[in-house]
């Protein structure tokens, strides 16, 4: 059965991926709403690091974020600065690091959405009287809303996934740190592999429901 | 030209002007449109109509653009003056109705209307309702209409937001027949009742004889011509004249009704106009459309025919630009009349500006 550590981490995961999504949602919406509409020459920059998290190996990712975010880097300094203190090895710092890992599981899933809008429904809001913020939040929004669905659980689902980035910056530290995947990397090392089977099973459980939900309402939603 | 026309009422009417530039097109148009009825832009695909409209909306930038409606400046990019799009009181009608699929029918018309300020409504909900007879579908989705029914709709929609301009974009041209049939009356209820300047764009002649006042022809991003449908369809300079179903229209009242034949007359000019059926009501204002083709001309007035309609007339000109026929524009009681003969008849009969002989009328179509 499960331990106590377990059942910690399995809370500290659903809850580093909560946030993460509500972040990523924030952040992610006007970023793809962005790269869904310019016609700016940036687009295909912005769009290639806002997909790079897809190609690089996680720990490529976490070493970049621990430089940037220690004691002597740039945000580090920043956020020791204003008070907070250092982000590595702290569930804030875990925070960053999945915003940025799960950045384009959010806004790839949102910018074709938008995409898929087209410009039709903007101007007939327009001639409608409707503002730029009003047409966002009466028509995209609505109109966006499988989207956002897609975009919220694959940014839940990836960030549950993690585990490069949490051990370069996050470590190995017990309801603060230490997620799901961690810990089944802990059993194994200490060769508990009744404990590793049940948390990798919950695992792949849990991604195959994710997954299946996913799909079975993309082909129910078939206008 | 009827001198009590030219002393009207001060009215602003539309002025436009706009200059664009795409990479293989361009926009090159200065209007001047009557502040009331329908206006139609026509013209072929490619001609820069709904390019023209969509300026006219704000949904397109000009470069160098001029806009004032009924006195409101809206565009003036000399002056830096842009009012945009969602601040224009105007409704767009879009080729395909584009509703809101999220919404049904009833918060599809109130999208626009509460975003009014009350007081600026003028046209109620339910007049536009009623209007466009769309009351049974109010709380269906729109996937769940015809497309006639969805476009019906979209005009309500565009309505309720009491414009101060109507523009429409070929709102018929994605219907079939049967479904612009059915549209049609709407539109014109629409002229006949509301006092709300209508821009229309169309590439259907049939469209535009039944709802334009004024005709814009468009051709290459530049007006060809601008006017009144009756001076601008008869005009030999203009593609129309040469069309294989060239007409112009004339309006008339309805003077008699002949019950035993089915015979309607109407009157114009003084004029007697016999057409079949009994469709109108007598003393009512309506409008008819002659076909060139459906005019012959004779030397003298000759009742031993079975062409019931033969005016006295005038040759304004003569233009024989396509092979063996001519056109010859007529003057009938102050009005234009088209005919389009033979060039051998024409030559035979000595036809030539100024002459007088007689029209005949083979066949007159009531439009409205």
């Amino acid at each position: 059965m499960m331990s106590a550590a377990d059942l910690a981490a399995i809370r500290l995961t659903l809850e580093l991926a909560a946030v993460t999504t509500a972040i990523l949602l924030v952040i992610g919406t006007p970023v793809a709403w962005w790269l869904a509409r310019t016609r700016s020459r940036l687009k295909g920059v912005v769009g290639a690091v806002v997909a790079l998290p897809l190609v690089l190996p996680p720990t490529v990712i976490g070493f970049y974020l621990l430089l940037l975010m220690g004691p002597h880097g740039p945000v580090g300094q920043l956020t020791q600065a204003l008070g907070i203190g250092l982000l590595p090895f702290s569930f804030a710092g875990l925070v960053v690091g999945s915003v940025f890992y799960s950045l384009p599981f959010v806004v790839q899933p949102l910018q074709q959405a938008f995409e898929a809008i087209g410009e039709r429904p903007l101007e007939v809001a327009a001639t409608l009287r409707a503002g730029a913020l009003d047409t966002f939040f009466s028509v995209v929004l609505p109109l966006a809303r499988p989207g956002f669905v897609t975009a919220a659980v694959l940014g839940f689902a990836h960030t549950v996934g993690e585990f490069g980035v949490v051990l370069m910056i996050g470590g190995n530290i017990p309801e603060k740190t230490r997620v799901v995947s961690v810990q089944i990397y802990d059993h194994v090392e200490a060769l508990e592999y009744a404990q590793a089977h049940w948390l990798s099973a919950g695992m792949v459980v849990f991604s195959f429901l994710v997954l299946f939900l996913l799909h079975s309402r993309k082909r129910g939603s078939v206008r | 030209m009827n001198p009590a026309a030219t002393v009207q009422a001060p009215d602003p009417g539309i002025e436009a002007r706009f200059r664009l530039v795409w990479s293989g097109f361009a926009l090159d148009a200065a209007l001047q449109l009557p502040g009331r009825g329908v206006s139609a832009l026509f013209g072929h695909s490619g001609s820069g109509k709904t390019t023209l409209l969509r300026c006219l909306a704000g949904l397109e930038r000009a470069t160098d653009g001029y806009l004032a409606v009924r006195g409101e400046l809206w565009q003036d990019d000399a002056r830096g003056v842009f009012v945009p799009t969602h601040r224009r009181p105007l409704g767009y009608v879009f080729q395909e109705a584009s509703l809101f699929p999220h919404l049904s029918v009833r918060r599809n018309l109130e999208f626009g209307q509460k975003r009014v300020a009350t007081a600026e409504r003028r046209v109620s909900l339910d007049f536009a309702i009623e209007l466009l007879g769309i009351a049974p579908l109010l709380e269906r989705m729109p996937e769940r209409l015809s497309g006639g029914e969805r476009q019906r709709v979209a005009i309500a929609r565009a309505l309720a937001t009491s414009p101060r301009l109507l523009l429409m974009d070929e709102p018929l041209a994605a219907l079939d027949a049967q479904r612009k049939a059915e549209i049609l009356p709407y539109l014109e209820r629409l002229h006949g009742e509301l006092d709300i300047p209508v821009v229309y764009v169309s590439h259907a002649p049939e469209e535009v004889a039944r709802l334009a006042d004024h005709v814009v022809l468009l051709r290459d991003g530049r007006v060809l011509a601008s006017g009144a449908i009756e001076e601008v369809m008869p005009r030999l300079d203009l593609p129309f004249a040469h069309d294989e179903d060239a007409f112009v229209v004339v309006d008339a009242q309805v003077a008699e009704r002949d019950e035993r034949f089915a015979l309607t007359r109407l009157e114009f000019g003084g004029l007697p106009l016999w057409i079949t059926g009994l469709d109108a009501p007598l003393g009512a204002q309506v409008r008819a459309r002659v076909l060139a083709r459906d005019v012959s001309l004779a030397l003298a007035e000759r009742h031993d025919s079975s062409i019931l309609n033969v005016l006295p007339a005038r040759v304004v000109s003569l233009d024989d630009a396509s092979p063996g026929r001519t056109l010859v524009r007529l003057d009938v009681a102050g009005r234009a009349l088209l005919a389009r003969i033979t060039k051998r008849s024409a030559v035979q009969m000595g036809i030539a500006p100024g002459m007088s002989l007689f029209a005949q009328v083979k066949g007159v179509a009531l439009l409205r």
